[in-house]
């Protein structure tokens, strides 16, 4: 008990004052004892809460996100972890920052820009420039959330509208990719993702690298292991609906079966979509986010089979080897739109 | 076991442990009572007494002429002090008789016939019920005889006896059902005869096991028509519409009542009251009411008298523990009003007081929406509560209407799951009352 007020109070604290509640203002106080003072605190009913507030939601995000980031270096050796904390850090400033200029009560410990940082971070190559990092977090909480109004306000997901921006900014280096070398004692050696491989060479890459991580691509996209232990973590806390990640999967599964029975020497098999990019990281942590993904049932899965549809059409026939990042980019910008559409009936409502 | 229940819901933690297995216990007879002359939904009583009369326990001192109404009478023996406007536990103030005990008791004698299911007529049971001035005793204070009192075109198949008691801390129902299943069960049989139906189910919530066991029992002994359902642990079950849902899988149209689909609902302690009606001649001048709540120190199951100061009833329960801010809550904490002010009186509705202190109490701060479908996902109704918030904040109550604000029945799940900590029912309340108001004629 003593322990969870703590936790309230720190939380208040830490999340500041966005707005107070003019209705809760204790209301009398009369003596019922010569020493014991009585303050009455009145509101609007309900008077219990569940446990759970925003900071507790995002730092189990953050836990969660910890397999794929401790995967990530060890694979990738210190680079991995130099992006990481270059990402968190330049997200927490800026939002910091913004905040600061929009005289808004600041807000960064609640967790979000942390995870904006690390999602950020595990789409980039290893050997993507650190100023590049920083330029790309800046534009995923500068243009993705402040400028939209911050936390919950926002219609693309922050991080990977910070990917977008660099892979407009830095064409060449964010598709540069160095193969993983734990434990060789090489530094770095250039080589293609198993998408690219795939996509430009026709060749293909045991699944059971891809499922463990010991490929080339970027950090937090290799290791689906990692990915999966996080995202069952997140399902176990109930943070995350279990219709997002699997109708996002589900849906590449299929489609990418479609081609695949059609001409399965042209295209890849279903299990290679799932495993190869960042569908995985996308599935558990990107088109779960829940300020970017709809609230209704039907809408939430319109929008991962959208979605799930749209990364094999770029994968297969567009222009890159990856299609993850637009996928959930555009079906981001319908989301206010499908929970419009997608009404639930109410309670003893006729249609 | 398979339970039924309805979609969405929450499950707040129940906390009924506290007085869950306590037996009831009898308070003492108040020295004064103050006794609203309004403690239903509908016309309020004219009073039929005046400053200094001498009235006798379960004398009438209120009633009006009209259908949707229910008369009042004196809980106590004793001398009429005041017909003042006096704080009321739902809001605002009423007026009030208030009566100054003379500490004699009545005994009410059994009447032998009152039960007999030959001799009784549902026009007989209806009067009866009236001139006790019983009501839903669930918390929404409705004149019972009108519930019995169905349109010659509805035909009523079933008749529900809800014992769910979803809001947490609340236990009245829990032990009326263990302690006096056969009065719950006899007034169930005595709605069923008032409606003319056939079928009676109760819902209980599988966290009673032990009220299932009992009322089971004596279901098997006294009426084998009458079927036990027994219902999975979630909140609201005990809304009307939801109980409906979960025990007869029926969705009760829009704007409807439970009678256009076949179904009266009432609450175990309404048919207790029922019961004592006939069997006593006895109205409704006392209930069950559970003092409960972290914030005191020995909570209880009281039987008090109505008109019971709520100061009164919790120094029956040893009092407040020392110190700091508390909510003092008429109900639960889910759907109950909060208190400032000790001196009101519990009601025929009030079926708990529940005082919350230290970090029960709730944060005053909220946060922007995140949009985490929490709300949403809880609504029994189906609706989009952050979005109903939103726009009753805004006064954009046409879109209010269209997203079914009205629909609300401010049960309190969305409030309850936020992250974010926003006011939500709080906020959709006000919608409501938003958009009366700009529909009232001639505001436009």
């Amino acid at each position: 008990m003593d322990k969870s007020r703590e936790g309230k109070v720190k939380g208040r604290r830490q999340t500041g004052e966005c707005m107070k509640e003019k209705e809760k203002v204790p209301v009398s106080a009369n003596k019922t004892d010569e020493s014991i003072v009585e303050r009455f605190v009145v509101s609007s009913s309900p008077h219990l809460l569940k446990d759970i507030n925003i900071p507790k939601i995002m730092h189990t995000v953050v836990i969660a996100l910890a397999p794929a980031m401790v995967v990530s270096i060890y694979f990738f050796g210190i680079s991995a972890l130099i992006l990481i904390l270059t990402c968190i850090i330049s997200s927490i400033a800026t939002e910091a920052f913004f905040q600061r200029l929009r005289k808004r009560p600041i807000t960064v410990y609640d967790g979000s820009a942390i995870i904006t940082g690390i999602l950020l971070a595990l789409t980039l190559p290893p050997s993507f420039p650190v100023l590049g990092a920083v330029l790309g977090s800046v534009f995923a909480i500068a243009i993705g959330k402040q400028f939209f109004g911050g936390l919950g306000y926002n219609i693309f997901n922050p991080a990977l509208l910070g990917r977008a921006f660099l892979q407009a900014t830095y064409p060449v280096l964010i598709t540069t990719w160095s193969k993983s070398l734990a434990g060789s004692g090489i530094d770095v050696v250039a080589a293609a993702t198993p998408l690219a491989l795939m996509k430009f060479d026709g060749e293909m890459t045991p699944y059971l690298d891809m499922f463990f991580g010991n490929i080339s691509g970027s950090l937090g996209e290799t290791s689906v292991l990692a990915i999966i232990v996080g995202g069952l973590y997140l399902r176990y806390k109930g943070y995350i609906n279990w219709r997002l990640p699997l109708g996002y999967l589900g849906a590449i599964f299929f489609f990418g079966a479609i081609f695949w029975l059609f001409n399965p020497s042209k295209y890849p098999a279903p299990l290679f979509h799932l495993l190869a990019g960042g569908a995985m990281l996308g599935a558990w942590f990107m088109v779960t986010d829940m300020v970017t993904s709809p609230v209704t049932p039907l809408g939430q899965w319109i929008f991962v089979i959208g979605a799930g549809i749209l990364v094999v059409i770029i994968r297969l026939f567009g222009g890159l080897p990856e299609g993850v990042m637009y996928s959930i980019l555009l079906m981001n910008s319908i989301v206010p739109l499908l929970d419009k559409w997608t009404r639930p009936r109410i309670f003893g409502e006729v249609r | 076991m398979n339970l039924k229940t309805f979609k969405h819901g929450i499950h707040p933690l129940y906390c009924k442990e506290l007085t869950a297995r306590k037996e009831i216990e009898r308070a003492p007879i108040p020295k004064t009572v103050t006794v609203p002359l309004q403690q239903h939904l509908g016309t309020p009583c004219q009073p039929l007494v005046k400053k200094g009369d001498v009235v006798e326990e379960g004398q009438k001192i209120g009633d009006v002429v009209t259908f949707v109404t229910a008369p009042v009478h004196s809980p106590i023996s004793g001398k009429v002090k005041d017909i003042e406007r006096y704080p009321y536990p739902v809001g605002g103030k009423v007026l009030s008789v208030v009566i100054e005990s003379n500490e004699e008791v009545k005994e009410w004698p059994e009447n032998n016939t009152g039960l007999d299911m030959d001799l009784i007529t549902p026009q007989s049971i209806r009067d009866a019920v009236r001139e006790a001035g019983i009501v839903g005793m669930g918390g929404a204070a409705f004149p019972t005889h009108v519930k019995l009192s169905p349109p010659k075109d509805k035909k009523i198949d079933t008749v529900i006896m809800n014992g769910c008691e979803c809001e947490p801390f609340l236990t009245s129902d829990h032990s009326l059902m263990l302690e006096f299943p056969e009065k719950v069960l006899w007034g169930m049989k005595v709605i069923m005869k008032a409606v003319n139906a056939q079928k009676g189910d109760r819902g209980i919530e599988e966290n009673k096991l032990d009220a299932i066991n009992i009322i089971q029992e004596v279901v098997r002994d006294i009426s084998p028509e009458i079927e036990v359902v027994p219902l999975e642990t979630k909140y609201p079950q005990g809304a009307e519409k939801m109980l409906i849902k979960a025990t007869l899988n029926r969705d009760v149209p829009m704007g409807k009542l439970p009678l256009d689909v076949g179904v009266v609902v009432n609450n175990v302690g309404t048919a207790a009251a029922i019961y004592d009606a006939l069997k006593f001649k006895k109205p409704l001048i006392e209930r069950i009411v559970t003092v409960s709540g972290n914030g005191l120190t020995e909570p209880k199951n009281l039987i008090l008298r109505i008109g019971t100061s709520f100061k009164e009833a919790i120094e029956n329960c040893g009092g407040m523990i020392e110190g700091g801010e508390r909510v003092v809550i008429n109900g639960g904490p889910m759907m109950g009003v909060a208190q400032t002010d000790l001196d009101v009186p519990v009601i025929k509705a009030t079926s708990g007081i529940t005082v919350l202190t230290g970090d029960e109490i709730k944060p005053k701060i909220y946060h922007p929406c995140i949009k985490c479908a929490g709300c949403v996902e809880a609504c029994p109704v189906n609706l989009m509560p952050y979005r109903l918030g939103d726009l009753a904040r805004l006064s954009r109550v046409d879109e209010f209407k269209r997203w079914g604000g009205l629909s609300c029945v401010e049960c309190g799940c969305c409030s309850f799951v936020c992250p974010a900590r926003r006011p939500l029912v709080q906020w959709i309340r006000v919608g409501k009352v938003k958009l009366r108001e700009e529909d009232k004629p001639g505001s436009a």
